[in-house]
């Protein structure tokens, strides 16, 4: 789950972290009196929409007077703001964060994941904040420095300090320095962060470290034990094809292409939306149905499924397991009668009782097509959808 | 042979007077040796009861004590799986096999760091755990698509294992052993692991891998097989199609930062002397052609 930068440093300040003092506003006359009552000299106007690079995309302005917060903020509230994470048609701005303006001497980056091969929490830190860190990754991975943390110990004084100095934050800056980093692991462990990401990171005049921007991504299995950062949850940022599915317990993304899937398990799907690539087709969405398909998911899946423009055929693929594939097929029967179709709708079924399966589709009269493997599958759906 | 579990293997089941556990532990009890292999459950509250004739204790440690079981399986539900680890490990069993899903990062974080220096062995979470096919199944998978034989079969995801294992079935290639590594993040055994234990294991000819998006677990293991690796491996990997920062389902599959892509590990398993396909309606027929 995600959450908007001006919630992160909410998150932040419980941890004893130093932000901008800031106020969010959800109307241009909201952000006029957050700028009176932070008092000026300049003002930061930024757009809140849950993808970065907001400030490429034209979604952070400085602002030098209250008339001029006005004016910025009436632009940047309501436009379509796109950044390389949005996608070209982008995201509707609809929240702002005013917060007071900083003077900035380094611009450093901070970021956290749990890193996979040492199954610890990793710290990353750099000197070159401000800037596309997968690219300084990707250019100088020497100037990323990397500290993973014993859980036992949390982030100890000596590793704060010594990432400090790799990345250039003055020997009086220290203990500041430290503030924020360990209470930024703090924040990551106990809201179980799935990524925390700070960029820039600054370095003030007078020599305070402050996090100037704030990234928080959750992980979804924790959730249970956090309903405050539930509350963050801002539905508007997210896909309403997915917010659909998942309270159905689907897991569904939306894809660009035109053949709808329907399958069980995450592998399996992956390997289905592979398969229709390999025969010449785009699949329009990862879909799992999990391990409990009943006639009920199916039938909400294919309404999920339908919403999709320019929909030309769906494909289910189904391994059964534990899950019978006549009680699959019967789902699928009553799930086609529920809702009318209109595209046409290969199956492939296998596994447990897939025979019994096949006859009741057979015996439905419905337009079903069905196949033997998965390669005869996408073959005949994407034969399908060109039809269409 | 086979590797990890056979038909002497002795099991506790944690979590099974749930549901799931219910059911899949009749589901296993009733496949090949099962009806000796299943000795024990765990339930400190229903501790001296029994499952259907399987005895329930309070503990994990007590389970053992009394009937010399070595591996556990656990169906306990997500905010109490990784405690149930930590006991099967503080118990000294050899092998947990964990098949629950939804098991919080965090809470594997410490397990993991907790199992340091320990010899139990972790298989899972959120997997469809092992099978050796007339043996033993421990787990969610279902027996009947299975048979005895000489191919080893691994990979991340649950139902792609069975279609694999389908598929080998189909074409008269049985299988020695069938491992559900599990699609999360952090977790026990990987590839690497397995291709290992199939290297050794005098009864398995060849091994199937199929991995998905996201990490660098088939790249190491690929890396390893091309030094080490005697006998055949074939591989597909799950989610070329995929987009980069969208999770495809599996708490692990993703790609992130430009890492973890379905071509880059395909690229690096050829690299290595590992025959791979991208069509995974092929992965029998493929692994056939290199026997």
């Amino acid at each position: 789950m995600k959450i908007h930068e001006y919630q992160g440093k909410e998150i932040f300040r419980r941890f004893g972290m130093p932000t901008p003092r800031g106020v969010p506003a959800f109307t241009v006359d909201e952000a006029v009196a957050a700028a009176q009552s932070l008092g000026g000299p300049v003002w930061v106007v930024k757009a809140q929409i849950h993808a970065g690079g907001r400030g490429k995309g034209g979604g952070v302005k400085l602002a030098r007077s209250i008339d001029e917060v006005r004016k910025l903020s009436g632009e940047i509230l309501g436009m379509q703001l796109v950044t390389h994470q949005t996608g070209p048609a982008g995201q509707k701005v609809r929240r702002l964060l005013i917060e007071e303006g900083a003077d900035i001497r380094n611009e450093l980056y901070v970021g956290m994941v749990v890193d996979r091969v040492t199954q610890r929490v990793c710290l990353m830190a750099s000197s070159e904040g401000g800037m596309d860190i997968e690219q300084v990754a990707a250019r100088t991975p020497e100037k990323i420095h990397k500290v993973f943390i014993d859980p036992d110990k949390g982030l100890t004084d000596a590793e704060a300090d010594d990432v400090s100095r790799k990345i250039g934050i003055p020997e009086a800056s220290l203990p500041a320095a430290r503030t924020v980093l360990q209470g930024l692991y703090r924040a990551f462990d106990e809201t179980d962060a799935s990524l925390a990401e700070i960029n820039p990171l600054v370095l003030t005049g007078d020599g305070r470290v402050i996090a100037l921007d704030a990234k928080l991504n959750f992980d979804s299995n924790a959730l249970f034990r956090h309903p405050e950062i539930v509350e963050m949850r801002d539905l508007d940022e997210e896909d309403p094809a997915e917010i659909a599915a998942s309270k159905f317990d689907l897991s569904y993304i939306s894809l660009d292409g035109d053949i709808g899937c329907l399958v069980n398990g995450a592998g399996l799907a992956m390997a289905t939306m592979d398969t229709i690539k390999l025969y010449g087709g785009e699949p329009a969405n990862f879909l799992d149905v999990g391990g409990g398909a009943t006639a009920e998911k199916v039938t909400e899946a294919f309404k999920i499924m339908l919403k999709s423009p320019g929909l030309k055929a769906i494909l289910v693929n189904i391994f059964g397991g534990i899950m019978k594939c006549d009680t699959i097929a019967e789902g699928i029967v009553a799930a086609s009668k529920a809702v009318s179709l209109g595209v046409p709708l290969v199956v492939r079924m296998k596994g447990t009782n897939d025979d019994i399966g096949k006859k009741i589709l057979a015996d439905s009269g419905l337009p079903i097509i069905t196949a033997n493997n998965m390669a005869e599958a996408a073959e005949k759906v994407v034969a399908a959808a060109k039809k269409g | 042979m086979s590797i990890l579990v056979n038909r002497n293997t002795k099991v506790i089941t944690q979590g099974i007077t749930g549901k799931t556990g219910q059911f899949h532990t009749r589901m296993c009890r009733d496949y090949a040796n099962g009806q000796n292999c299943y000795v024990a459950g765990v339930n400190p509250k229903k501790a001296g009861e029994n499952f259907e004739g399987i005895p329930i204790y309070a503990s994990v440690r007590e389970a053992k004590e009394a009937t010399g079981a070595t591996v556990s399986v656990i169906y306990v539900p997500p905010p109490f799986a990784a405690a149930a680890i930590d006991e099967a490990v503080d118990a000294g069993l050899d092998l947990v096999v964990c098949i629950t899903e939804g098991i919080p990062v965090r809470d594997m974080v410490r397990t993991r760091h907790r199992m340091l220096g320990r010899k139990t062995l972790l298989l899972g979470p959120n997997c469809p755990g092992v099978i050796t096919p007339d043996e033993i199944k421990i787990g969610i998978m279902p027996g009947h698509i299975h048979m005895k034989g000489r191919i080893g079969v691994m990979s991340r995801s649950g139902t792609l294992t069975y279609e694999a294992v389908g598929q080998l079935t189909e074409l008269g290639l049985g299988q020695s052993t069938a491992v559900g590594i599990g699609g999360d993040p952090v977790n026990g055994l990987k590839h690497i692991d397995f291709l290992r234990m199939f290297n050794d294991d005098p009864d398995t000819d060849a091994v199937v891998m199929i991995g998905e998006i996201g990490g660098t677990d088939e790249e190491t293991a690929a890396l390893w097989a091309k030094d080490n690796m005697k006998k055949p491996v074939v591989g597909f990997i799950a989610g070329v199609t995929a987009p980069a920062g969208k999770r495809m389902g599996h708490a692990g599959a993703i790609i992130s930062g430009g890492k973890g892509t379905a071509q880059e590990k395909l690229e690096i398993m050829e690299a290595c002397g590992i025959k791979v396909t991208r069509n995974p309606a092929e992965m029998g027929t493929l692994l056939r052609s290199v026997l």
